[in-house]
Parts: C-alpha cells; structure tokens; sequence
C-alpha cells in the first residue's frame, strides 16, 4: 500500500456526524491527500457538501485526529469550493449503505434536474418497501443535504439524500 | 470588487439573519425546518464572501470582525433584505423578490474573471435553485389560496416594493431582465399585479439603511460588542 492509500483507508473511517453510515470519503468531500513530508506532514484538501453545512468544522477535527493518532504530527486541512461538491461523487457502496440504513439514495443529477418553477419531483424509491409511489412533503429535511418523503405504499415518511 | 463582495455578504447575512428569527415559529414544522435551512445556506454563503473579502482587505480583518464589528453605515446590503418578517407571507414575498435576483446574479457571476468568484457563485447557485422554486411556490399558493391569504399577499406586495428598485440598482441589465421576467410570471400566476409608478427607496448599498438594520445589528452584534473576542 502505498503512503497516499494508508491515508485515504484511515479517512476511510471517519463517519460523517450527521449521517453517521457513511465516511467522509464515501461521501466524496475529500478531495485531495497531499504528502508534505512522509509519514509526518499532510495536507487534506475538504470541500463543503452544502455552504453553510455546519458539520464541516467537526469533520476536519475528527480527520485530524484520526491522522495524529497515526503518527502525523502536522496536519493541515485546507477547505476548497471549486468544482463545487455534487452527489455524483458518492460511491455505489456508500448509496446502498444509506438505503440499509433508511435513507433513499440521491439518483444520478442529470436525470433528476427538474426545472426552477413546478418541475416534476424526482421519482425516489421507498428505502423501506421499495414502492415508487412516494410523495414529497418538503424539500427541506433534517439536514441542508436531505429532503422529506412518505411513501403511499407502506405509509413510512422517510428522508431522501437529495441529488445535488 | 472588496466593496461588491462585501454588498453580496451583507445581503446573505442580512437575510440569513433575518429568516433565523423564524426557527421555533414557523407557521407548520416542515416549513420552520424549510426556511431555518434557507438562513443556514445563506449565512454559510455569507461566510464564504466574508472569507474572501477578508482576505482582500487584509490588515487584520476577519470573517467575524466584518459581520459583527461593522456599523450599519458599513453595511452595503439591499434595503430589502433588512425588513422585518412581519407575516408568513410578506417573509416569503421578501424572499422570493431576492432569490429571484439571487439566481441570475449567481448565474452571471459563474462567468467571472476573479476564480473564486466564480467558485462560490457556482456552489451558491446549486441552494438559491431551492430557494427559488420554494419561494416561487409559495408567492403562488398563498396569492392564490383564500381571499385572506391574497389580501396578505396584496399588501406584502405594497410594502416591499418600494425596495425593490434599490435591490437591482447596480444589476447588468441580464440580470434584471431575467428578475422582471420571473417576478412578472410568478406575480401573475398568484393573481397577483406587479405595482406601477410606486416612489422608490434607494440607499443601502452607499450604507444608508432603513432604521430596521440598525435593531437587527444591535441584537445580533450584542455579544462581541459587549465581550470583545468572545468565544464559544
């Protein structure tokens, strides 16, 4: 395993503190490992899910250290905003973990992009019963990242991972 | 440019600020969490051009000391955006007149020379969608809801308009155009009618604030003024 690989496995397990399922690095908010100097110094490039997503203060401390429990003495965790943060970054895995864990998955942007004014929802599946019969309630869930629906099927409300 | 990055913060923290006052009492729950997570988007947009300026401005000057150490004579934000709540409906009105700037603005400024303008432009953008669409809906709902809620909305209406020349008053005329196109359509669509040959209020961006921004900043700089440097 090269040094770059052992870094990327340890942010591997740092969980996100709002969806605790999945970790930062299934959730594509890291961006870059830079090593400054070997098995001491790194730079961690993050970028924001959501503008104003208060986790992010939470999650560069919790990378720095897990990374300063493993010997990395100098950590630096540098925030970047461009290319903006998109839910195309997510993995496979980390989408079927979020359904386990009761939370529909975001779809793929380009299929879901509806228009500003009156654009037909997103079809979200049921996490629980797997039903499409689902309706939005709010776009504005739990968190800046999620979306309200109940399904028709089974009657659950559950929380959609909006696309973005 | 550190001056219009600075009118761009005010105006996401002023509004940000503004429907936070709504946390605890909105009208339903799912409505209170909608717009809560319409202030956390905007005051996180605001601390991304605050960041910026800061920066640009150096001589010490932090994202902090810009929101709560400036005066309201500093403060270059829209007339707009520091009016009151008042009712359900005139909040949505305020923030639909906004975000229907917002949205072109954003959209004109993804093709900026300065990069990081562009960065927070283009990220911004992907939030102030929701913010349009949900204000967009709801303008419409209530217009066209009871005689009660198209009263409301009537006089909401009124009462804001006067601002909204002050709003676009150093827009490119693409963005404005597409502002009166939406607000014209989504006006119309709320049995609702743009008002005429109303006399206008303009000054905030030159600092010349309505007195509302100076009780706004009063509470929401109460700490820092009165413990310097307090942390949590």
């Amino acid at each position: 395993m090269t040094e770059n690989e052992k870094i990327l496995s340890l942010l591997n397990s740092v969980p996100d503190p709002e969806v605790p399922v999945l970790t930062v690095t299934d959730l594509g908010i890291v961006r870059e490992v830079n090593i400054i100097s070997p098995e001491k110094s790194v730079e961690i490039v993050i970028t924001p899910t959501y503008s104003g997503c208060p986790a992010m203060d939470v999650i560069a401390m919790n990378i720095k250290m897990v990374l300063m429990k493993n010997g990395y003495r100098d950590v630096i965790i540098t925030k970047v905003l461009s290319p903006a943060w998109t839910t195309d970054w997510m993995t496979e895995g980390a989408k079927q973990k979020l359904k386990a864990y009761g939370i529909a998955p975001p779809g793929n942007t380009r299929q879901t992009d509806r228009d500003v004014l009156f654009g037909e929802p997103a079809k979200v599946q049921c996490p629980q019963c797997n039903s499409y019969n689902t309706v939005l309630i709010s776009e504005f869930g739990s968190t800046a990242c999620k979306a309200l629906y109940k399904c028709e099927n089974c009657g659950e409300p559950f929380d959609y991972f909006k696309c973005h | 440019m550190t001056d219009f990055i600075l009118h761009l913060a005010d105006n996401a923290l002023v509004l940000g600020h503004r429907n936070s006052e709504w946390t605890g009492h909105g009208p339903i729950l799912e409505q209170d969490i909608a717009l809560s997570n319409i202030a956390l988007d905007l005051i996180g947009q605001s601390r991304n051009l605050y960041q910026y300026a800061a920066e640009l401005m150096g001589n010490g000057a932090t994202e902090d000391s810009l929101a709560y150490l400036r005066g309201p004579e500093e403060y270059k934000n829209a007339l707009l955006v520091e009016q009151p709540n008042g009712h359900w409906g005139k909040t949505i009105l305020r923030q639909f007149l906004f975000s229907a700037y917002q949205f072109p603005l954003y959209e004109f400024l993804s093709q900026h020379p300065d990069e990081r303008l562009v960065g927070i432009a283009k990220k911004s953008i992907k939030e102030v969608t929701y913010h349009l669409r949900w204000s967009s809906e709801w303008v419409i709902r209530l217009g066209q809801g009871t005689e009660v809620s198209n009263e409301k909305m009537k006089d909401a209406v009124k009462e804001l308009w006067p601002f909204t020349d002050d709003l676009l008053l150093h827009a490119e005329s693409e963005v404005k155009g597409k502002w009166q196109k939406r607000v014209d359509e989504v006006l119309n669509m709320a049995a609702l009618e743009v008002p005429k040959d109303v006399e206008m209020i303009r000054g905030g961006r030159d600092g010349q604030h309505t007195e509302h921004l100076y009780k706004m900043l009063e509470e929401m700089q109460y700490l820092q003024r009165t413990y310097p440097g307090v942390e949590w």
